[in-house]
């Protein structure tokens, strides 16, 4: 067995064993944990392998994240009732754009659809026209910027600032009962091992070295006759799918969306935690946004202004001195005491 | 051998007329025509600025023209991007040869020799080295080198890869853009064998400064000065005319012309 499957097998046991051994606060943390590290997988694959880099993961986590809260919300408020919040807003009638959302099928197809089609829209009409590098970082920035302060202006429908709290059932499952949420944990877990999966198919395939030729030579990859708009595209969009589904899982495990979880910082939060471990190497990213979340639990219990102070210094640091992450570590401490080094690429 | 000296008149394969290039109000290509029939091999040379680099640039898509028109199989280039021409058949090499460093050897072959596959096949791995990469392998003399980061090749290594990634590509017509340059005399000769076999199955166009490479390779020669045609002929010819000793030779005559 090569590491890469050891710690694959130690990993999945240490998941599996979560439930029976961690309180149902500390499981539901680390469910919160594993949210973030499917959005990881996609940045990983998004960054890492495609360099591209996407400020505004929290846009397509907030968009399945609704999607998702909208179908909770109707469904707690049955047939006939509003969604409290439209309640305390005054809204006297179930607006147009919520109606579809009752549905069930119709809200799992919009957590995928939806930030699919959103940026794969965004990057046909971005990469075709070879925005890259800083720009598309900064727009991709701006993007979460515009989501947020639509979100917190259309009050009646989203919730405003608050977002949407108070979720008690998830398609059947109590999720005040501490049975609901280990059975929400290993949905989530599911979800993660099954997308790291894809990831890692997809980045050893022909499109996965097709992706890494876009990201070394965008330029000469043209003149071997593919269109790298097209690959980037596709590429960008799953990363969106996955931060949508890790939207959409995340609102069953905390219990809240809101447009703070979905800015800026939240956003760029998520690429630290991918640089930290390692953006390259898609299971660095995941043990990197999991660390980093939990080291920021850790410390917002203690001394929470000192935090951000801490994220931002550790970031810089591992850009500087570390830029493979702590899976660059790992693999030359590897090299170092001589075991022939495993593949690292995905 | 196909074209030279077959008895039907070869039809043009590549067929530029009225070529003009602006770049900020200088024109690097003025007036420009220039034919290449099926099968040729074909050098283009002149002095520095002379537009040579700039004549394939906008074959490959990769400059606009001001105006003028670029016909290839009687389809016209011009306003078709990048990958579009690549795949009506038109292919080339940069005069600092691109490898992708990150990838192995075969992988950046196996790129080049998939780029027909439809999207859907592309989404699964590679499963061992099809004919043609392998014959372009050894073509390009890299077969031991095979399983490495194409980022340790050396210069020439790298231009063979680019060469032998563009000839699993099987292409229409070849752009080689100064192929030796920079390159140790001996890998200079083995470009030229490399570079007479692919003419014997292919049409190419060679831009070249290199005068001894020229001599001991070139069939045909165009020589560009100031953004058009000066002459074009074979070796003998072009270096007897006195204009072009003139505009390009003349400069290095001791060097050049002998």
């Amino acid at each position: 067995m090569t590491w890469g499957r050891i710690s694959l097998v130690v990993c999945v046991v240490l998941l599996a064993l979560a439930p029976l051994t961690l309180s149902p606060f500390r499981l539901g943390l680390l469910a919160k944990y594993l949210c973030f590290a499917i959005v990881a997988v996609g940045i990983a694959l998004a960054w890492g392998q495609g360099g591209m880099l996407t400020l505004g993961q929290g846009v397509f986590f907030g968009l399945g994240g609704y999607a998702m809260a909208m179908y909770l919300k109707l469904e707690e408020a049955g047939s006939a009732g509003l969604p409290d919040f439209m309640v305390w807003s005054g809204v006297e009638e179930l607006p147009a754009l919520w109606k579809p959302f009752g549905n069930p099928v119709f809200a799992l197809a919009a957590v995928v659809l939806v930030p699919g089609l959103v940026a794969f829209l965004l990057g046909l009409l971005v990469f075709r026209q070879r925005v890259r590098g800083a720009y598309f970082a900064i727009l991709s920035q701006a993007l979460a910027a515009a989501f947020v302060i639509l979100l917190v202006g259309q009050q009646g429908l989203t919730g405003g600032t608050n977002g949407m709290t108070n979720f008690t059932g998830f398609f059947g499952l109590d999720l005040t009962d501490p049975n609901g949420q280990r059975a929400v944990y290993a949905i989530a877990a599911l979800v993660l091992g099954v997308l790291f999966l894809v990831a890692k198919l997809l980045v050893r395939s022909r499109f996965g070295r097709l992706l890494v030729a876009v990201r070394d030579g965008e330029d000469r990859v043209r003149f071997l006759g593919y269109d790298p708009a097209l690959v980037k595209t596709i590429t960008f969009t799953v990363s969106a799918v996955m931060a949508g589904l890790a939207g959409a899982l995340f609102v069953p495990v905390v219990g809240i969306i809101s447009p703070a979880m979905l800015g800026i910082v939240p956003s760029l939060e998520l690429l630290v935690g991918v640089a930290v471990g390692g953006r390259f190497v898609l299971a660095g990213a995941i043990a990197g946004a999991i660390a980093v979340n939990y080291a920021k639990t850790l410390f917002s219990e203690d001394f929470a202004e000192g935090w951000l102070y801490l994220q931002g210094g550790l970031f810089v640091l591992v850009l500087v001195f570390a830029p493979k992450g702590l899976a660059g570590v790992v693999e030359s401490v590897r090299e170092r005491f001589g075991r022939k080094p495993v593949e690292v690429t995905a | 051998m196909t074209g030279v000296g077959s008895p039907t008149p070869p039809a043009a394969l590549l067929e530029v007329r009225g070529l003009r290039v602006v770049f900020d109000g200088f024109a690097a290509i003025d007036g420009l025509d220039f034919t290449v029939e099926e099968g040729e091999l074909r050098f283009l040379i002149g002095p520095n600025g002379a537009g040579k680099t700039t004549l394939i640039d906008v074959v490959t898509g990769l400059t606009k023209p001001a105006a003028g028109s670029v016909r290839f199989g009687g389809r016209e280039l011009v306003g078709r991007r990048e990958h579009h021409i690549v795949r009506l058949g038109v292919g080339r090499t940069f005069q600092t040869a691109t490898v992708f460093e990150e990838l192995t050897v075969v992988e950046n072959l196996d790129l080049a020799d998939s780029f027909r596959l439809p999207l859907r096949s592309l989404l699964r791995r590679r499963r061992g080295v099809s004919d043609a990469v392998a014959s372009a392998l050894e073509a390009a003399d890299l077969t031991a080198l095979a399983d490495k980061p194409a980022g340790v090749l050396s210069h020439g290594q790298r231009q063979w890869l680019e060469i032998g990634m563009l000839l699993v590509q099987r292409p229409k017509l070849l752009l080689l853009d100064e192929p030796v340059a920079g390159m140790s005399r001996s890998e200079r000769e083995r470009t030229g064998e490399l570079l007479h076999r692919i003419a014997s199955t292919h049409t190419v166009v060679v831009v070249e400064h290199d005068m001894e490479f020229l001599r001991r390779y070139a069939r045909k020669v165009t020589v560009m000065h100031q953004g058009h045609v000066l002459r074009e002929g074979s070796v003998a010819e072009v270096q007897e005319d006195p204009r072009v000793r003139e505009v390009y030779l003349g400069r290095a005559k001791g060097k050049a012309v002998t």
